[in-house]
């Protein structure tokens, strides 16, 4: 029991890592899953052939798997390029790769989430916007983006939560996020039971809360939506 | 360049760990579908406390990484002195504790179950009412009901969603190198490490993975045109 308290802190830092590199890789994948949904919905198919390839791409590979490319893999990669430009050797931090590589991935599920939103917006509201002679970002901001949003919520929700879940894999490339220091801890102490179940419940109460975040959030996005009760 | 040569030499390891990905995935997947069958049932019956019970273990597993599944079955049973004291007596069932396939095996059924009961249960309460009805309307009582209207027309009905949790497990079991075993990820660890080439390693696992994959998603296609066919939209073809 002692040794928990010991360690509570240092897990509790972990946890932080491990929101941080959630968090960045949601903007990242937010960020390609937009993206990608529109060069899916495009009319231009040099646009829409590269969004298709990396959404099977990625459904079809095993995320540990693309981070131990990346992590790896970049290493030599940055090695090679430094060594032709004659700079110093540098490391690519484990952060850095576990953002990458989780936003990479979650960026094609996004993608896929917001195609399906972006098709329930009426085409009459973007219809109605052009007739004005808004042009087309700002048909984007004002009309599309936060009618969509409201489709898009439910599928955002569910990707976060298996992301949040996701990162637990960084630990596998030596970033100290908490799985990884109760790992430590679970060792130093010989009580890694005791470890393990902190972290799992960590994550409960993250994804609680993240569960309550989303609920919220529908409710603001559905003002003058009237559901259907049976 | 990529030299092709790391990958033929490391052909025996790779084949090992892929036939070792194959049936850890394959055993997990039918133990855990065991598993769900009846608690599917239970969670979508309307007694309470047997619903809520299958809800808890299901909030559980699917509120927590699979990893944290595994590290805690492996690495973290070893902590308790009878577990220990288990090992030293020879007792058959809890050495078993000591195999890392078995603690694969164990945390991916029991993850892919959680999982699995959810979308069973789903699809049992969206069973049409009409059907019960008429189920009950011929005299059949529960049981009768479940094992010939309920189960054989939800089982149906979840291929579609059954199938993404399939691959989704195959992408999942890639975490099994975490506890020492030598899956297809494992492979390419090794492959790694031995040679530093970590393109010709991993992009060698990622393309069989992503072969086992579409064989995954052909099979599927296979079992819906033959178990769904009359939910498909009809087509305007005369004389099929």
């Amino acid at each position: 029991m002692e040794s928990l308290i010991d360690y509570l802190p240092s897990i509790l830092d972990g946890a932080l890592v491990t929101l941080e590199v959630a968090l960045l890789a949601l903007i990242l994948a937010v960020t390609l899953g937009l993206s990608g949904a529109t060069a899916r919905l495009s009319n231009t198919a040099w646009l829409r052939w590269p969004a298709v390839t990396y959404t099977t791409l990625v459904r079809g590979v095993p995320d540990l798997v693309m981070m131990l490319l990346v992590f790896y893999g970049g290493q030599v990669f940055l090695n090679e390029v430094a060594d032709s430009l004659e700079w110093e050797p540098f490391d690519l931090d484990p952060f850095i790769a576990g953002v990458v590589t989780i936003g990479f991935i979650f960026g094609a599920y996004f993608t896929e989430t917001f195609r399906g939103a972006y098709l329930a917006v009426p085409a009459g509201q973007l219809e109605a916007a052009r007739a004005y002679g808004m042009p087309r970002s700002l048909v984007f901001r004002r009309v599309l983006f936060p009618q969509m949003l409201r489709h898009a919520l439910p599928g955002i929700g569910n990707n976060w939560q298996v992301m949040l879940k996701s990162t637990a894999i960084v630990s596998m490339i030596g970033l100290t996020d908490m799985t990884w220091l109760a790992d430590q801890a679970g060792r130093s102490t010989r009580q890694p039971f005791v470890f393990y179940l902190v972290v799992c419940v960590v994550y409960l109460i993250l994804t609680a809360i993240s569960g309550w975040v989303i609920v919220w959030l529908d409710q603001r996005y559905s003002h003058g939506v009237r559901r259907a009760t049976l | 360049m990529l030299d092709i040569n790391v990958i033929i030499t490391s052909w025996p390891e790779f084949l090992r760990g892929i036939w070792l990905t194959l049936h850890l995935v394959v055993f997990s997947l039918l133990a855990g579908f065991v598993i769900a069958l009846p608690l599917a049932v239970a969670r979508s019956s309307s007694t309470q406390w047997l619903n809520r019970t299958v809800g808890v273990y299901t909030y559980l597993f699917r509120g927590t990484p699979m990893l944290l599944q595994l590290l805690l079955i492996y690495y973290g049973l070893a902590q308790f002195e009878w577990m220990r004291g288990a090992w030293e007596s020879g007792n058959p069932f809890w050495l078993l504790f000591r195999e890392p396939y078995f603690c694969a095996w164990l945390a991916f059924a029991l993850n892919t179950a959680a999982y699995t009961t959810e979308i069973l249960a789903g699809v049992f309460r969206n069973t049409p009412h009409g059907e019960i009805e008429a189920g009950r309307a011929m005299g059949m009582d529960r049981f009768t009901l479940l094992r010939r209207i309920i189960i054989p027309a939800g089982l149906r009905r979840a291929i579609p969603t059954y199938s993404n949790e399939v691959i989704l497990m195959l992408q999942g079991s890639a975490i099994a190198s975490a506890v020492t075993l030598v899956d297809l990820t494992g492979a390419a660890r090794n492959v790694y490490s031995r040679h530093f080439a970590p393109f010709e390693a991993f992009l060698f696992a990622g393309l069989v993975y992503m072969l086992l994959t579409l064989m995954l998603v052909g099979l599927f296609r296979q079992a819906e045109n033959r178990w769904l066919a009359h939910l498909r939209p009809r087509s305007a073809q005369v004389g099929h």
